[in-house]
């Protein structure tokens, strides 16, 4: 029997359609648009201007506060501007512009394939590699990765969990890097436990993928310490809660940090890009993208440098189809729909789908019937029904007393709904809101 | 036997009576008898937009304070204020009678739709979510916030343009379509003589070409208003004009000089020199057009200006 988090959850389709596909490198565009703000946190801060060269890797900018990332340039070529550039949301942020000139790297990027398993680095040197290669999380949520392996003090890891289950329907980036860069990933693996120095880790893999379960585990022997876990499919095991759950048997309690139950969790691309930061000095600066989509001519895993326009992946994969009635950045679960297609890739993207006219629509909503099914499938174990019922009469304090700040915006309940009610949307406002208010209360 | 029953009883009664009115003499707070006649006069809507907790709380405020400056009652207005002034024997404080503006033109023909929301059918949440459906992300979003929080059926979404319209006769200025606007779109600004006010009608903080593209009603941030303003009372941040209406002698230069019929007049008779009004018109097309979307917005104050213009 496999096993699962134990709480609610729910199976979509599946749709792996690009599944199987080898990722091939996109074309490096005219232009690139390097939003500040990638991360968690507190948008880093330009150090180049306008005019200025850049070469491949090159330092764009800094950090600009503790939880918060370098950001590198992706092409080599000239600033254009600093400007505020369109994001997924629909806002103007600021971003860089480069305008592409050939293709040169910073000398101290090691290009070779070669794999380089040894590392000699203490833990602190590899947390400090990582963090000035801005990594961050790659499964989407771009929390910045230093902050994640300096534990709070009173804090110890005891192991770290490689989350590599892509649960979310039609996204294939993770497996199709897990089936190419397998040995890369396992030395990534490596130099995250040695980071926060534990002994074990564990990488949990969805029972959808065998060939990567039956790969990585072929190749796991030569490395001490790593051990796959196939896992049985269930959305949304990708939540850090959930894989912990699923994988140790241990429950975070609500508010804490995954540390607190000794594990420190990192998405398996996040484990690739730590291998290349340390090994082969390599910022981040491009990453796998699923781009795909029923009507997607040929939907595909590629390769793609960070700050891309969107367009140019949707005409690698064949052109948008003609029926086209959203453009999702993610995957259709937790993904956004994008306001244009222009705006660029960024670290968090992890997919590009496209849905047609048909499966975009939003069926009319009805009133509640109380009929639970909401409350069986929220891995959280919360009451959605409740949660959006009290954001609507904007009862905060029953909110925050039913936990609405431990909501993981699955969207499992808006999906299992058959009133078509949209909870998510009301929740994700009313958890803004308690918030709010825990912040204001503590100041 | 009914007799005993009848005194044993009233004794008890009288017993009691005595107690009660020793305690209620040894206990009594006093409360001034003018709190309860000045929230007499006040309209009871309870609706907060003095700033206070209920009627009975500005009552309570009215009664402390040394003079009535800076106290009003948005709703009852300066009618109701004069009577509380009367009860108070003090004189009536001389604050400005305000209204709520939405300062936003992007109508549907000015701001093209790129994309379409079809989740719940809050402005809170739509925000939360993205920018908005047009390429404007600090403009009106239509879904009503503002009409759902108004006690006093003064604010209303239009169909055809799909922004948000106060109602002057029905605005009490309480100010609670302020706070639901998760845009800040929506003001309160002075109601001027004779219901005359001159506003920037957009909150649009991009660049001039930007803004232009999402929205031809939009300001561009150019800053003729700024110079043209006799009287200082313009200002040019982040690419966008605000008139301060504490300085703003109504003079509609700005009015003249904007090249995207941003700065909108409410309530004005027509110019007399028609002929600079005119000229300025033949000169650019656009703001006539503007005009007459505006009249559309805008009311029909605006039927003035479109005679002007015609």
């Amino acid at each position: 029997m496999l096993r699962t988090f134990r709480i609610g959850g729910i199976h979509p389709p599946e749709n792996k359609l690009s599944a199987g596909k080898k990722i091939t490198a996109l074309a490096i565009p005219k232009q690139v648009i390097i939003p500040l703000g990638q991360h968690i946190g507190a948008p880093a801060v330009a150090i180049v201007k306008k005019g200025d060269q850049v070469k491949v890797g090159t330092l764009l900018a800094k950090a600009g506060g503790f939880v918060s990332a370098n950001i590198h340039s992706s092409v080599s070529g000239k600033v254009n501007k600093i400007d505020n550039a369109l994001d997924a949301s629909g806002y103007r942020r600021p971003a860089i512009y480069i305008d592409v000139e050939g293709d040169e790297w910073e000398d101290s990027i090691d290009r070779s394939e070669t794999l380089v398993k040894d590392c000699s680095l203490s833990a602190k040197e590899i947390v400090d590699k990582i963090a000035t290669a801005g990594i961050v999380g790659l499964g989407g949520a771009t929390f910045p990765t230093q902050v994640k392996l300096t534990p709070p003090p009173g804090n110890k890891a005891e192991i770290v969990i490689i989350n590599a289950v892509e649960c979310e329907p039609y996204l294939t980036s993770d497996h199709s890097l897990m089936m190419e860069k397998g040995e890369q990933i396992l030395v990534g693996v490596s130099l995250l436990m040695k980071a926060v120095n534990v002994n074990k880790a564990i990488i949990g893999i969805e029972n959808n993928k065998p060939d990567a379960i039956a790969h990585l585990q072929k190749l796991a022997v030569n490395f001490n310490g790593i051990e796959i876990m196939p896992l049985k499919v269930q959305y949304p095991q990708g939540g850090e809660k959930q894989l912990i759950d699923a994988v140790i048997r241990r429950q975070v309690k609500s508010g804490a940090l995954p540390i607190s139950a000794g594990a420190v969790v990192q998405n398996v691309g996040t484990a690739y890009a730590v291998y290349e930061a340390v090994q082969k000095n390599k910022p981040l600066f491009e990453r796998v993208v699923t781009v795909t989509g029923k009507a997607v001519t040929s939907p595909s895993n590629l390769l793609v440098r960070i700050g891309t326009p969107i367009q140019a992946l949707i005409d690698a994969a064949g052109g948008l189809p003609e029926n086209t009635g959203k453009i999702i950045g993610g995957g259709p679960m937790m993904g956004k729909a994008l306001v244009s297609a222009d705006v660029p890739v960024t670290k968090g993207s992890s997919g590009v789908l496209i849905l047609n006219k048909e499966e975009s629509i939003r069926k009319p909503m009805h009133d509640c019937i109380r009929c639970a099914k909401c409350v069986d499938v929220c891995p959280m174990g919360l009451n959605p029904a409740f949660l959006m019922r009290s954001t609507v009469f904007e009862n905060w304090e029953t909110a925050e007393k039913d936990y609405i700040t431990d909501c993981i915006e699955c969207g499992s309940c808006s999906y299992t709904c058959p009133a078509n009610r949209p909870l998510l949307d009301y929740i994700r406002m009313g958890k803004g809101k308690v918030m709010g208010i825990i912040r204001a209360r503590k100041s | 036997m009914i007799l005993i029953a009848v005194i044993s009883l009233g004794v008890i009664g009288a017993v009691g009576a005595l107690f009660l009115y020793a305690a209620s003499k040894k206990f009594e707070v006093y409360e001034d008898p003018r709190i309860a006649q000045v929230q007499e006069v006040l309209p009871g809507a309870n609706c907060g937009g003095c700033g206070f907790p209920g009627c009975a709380g500005f009552a309570g405020a009215c009664v402390k304070a040394d003079t009535l400056d800076g106290l009003l009652c948005p709703v009852g207005g300066a009618s109701v204020m004069d009577k509380v002034a009367t009860i108070l024997g003090k004189e009536a404080g001389n604050a400005e009678p305000m209204i709520a503006v939405v300062r936003c033109n992007g109508t549907c023909s000015a701001r093209p739709r790129t994309n379409q929301y079809d989740g719940a059918q809050s402005c809170a949440i739509a925000s939360t979510l993205y920018g908005g459906e047009t390429g404007c992300s600090f403009g009106c979003l239509g879904y009503g916030d503002c009409v759902k929080v108004c006690n006093f059926d003064a604010i209303h979404v239009n169909p055809e343009t799909g922004l948000a319209e106060v109602d002057e006769d029905k605005c009490t200025s309480c100010g609670a379509c302020v706070k639901a606007c998760p845009k800040s779109i929506i003001e309160l600004r002075k109601k001027g003589p004779k219901s005359r006010r001159i506003y920037v009608s957009c909150v649009n903080k991009d660049k001039g070409a930007i803004a232009r593209k999402a929205c031809s009603n939009a300001c561009i941030g150019c800053g003729k208003c700024e110079k043209e303003c006799p009287f200082e009372a313009i200002t040019v941040t982040n690419n966008l004009a605000y008139i301060d209406y504490t300085k703003c002698r109504l003079c509609r230069k700005c009015v003249a000089v904007c090249p995207t019929g941003a700065i909108h007049e409410l309530n004005f008779p027509p110019k007399k020199e028609a002929t600079t009004e005119a000229k300025a018109s033949a000169a650019k097309p656009a703001p006539v057009e503007k005009a007459q979307e505006a009249k559309e917005t805008v009311a029909p104050q605006q039927e003035m200006i479109k005679e002007k213009i015609n």
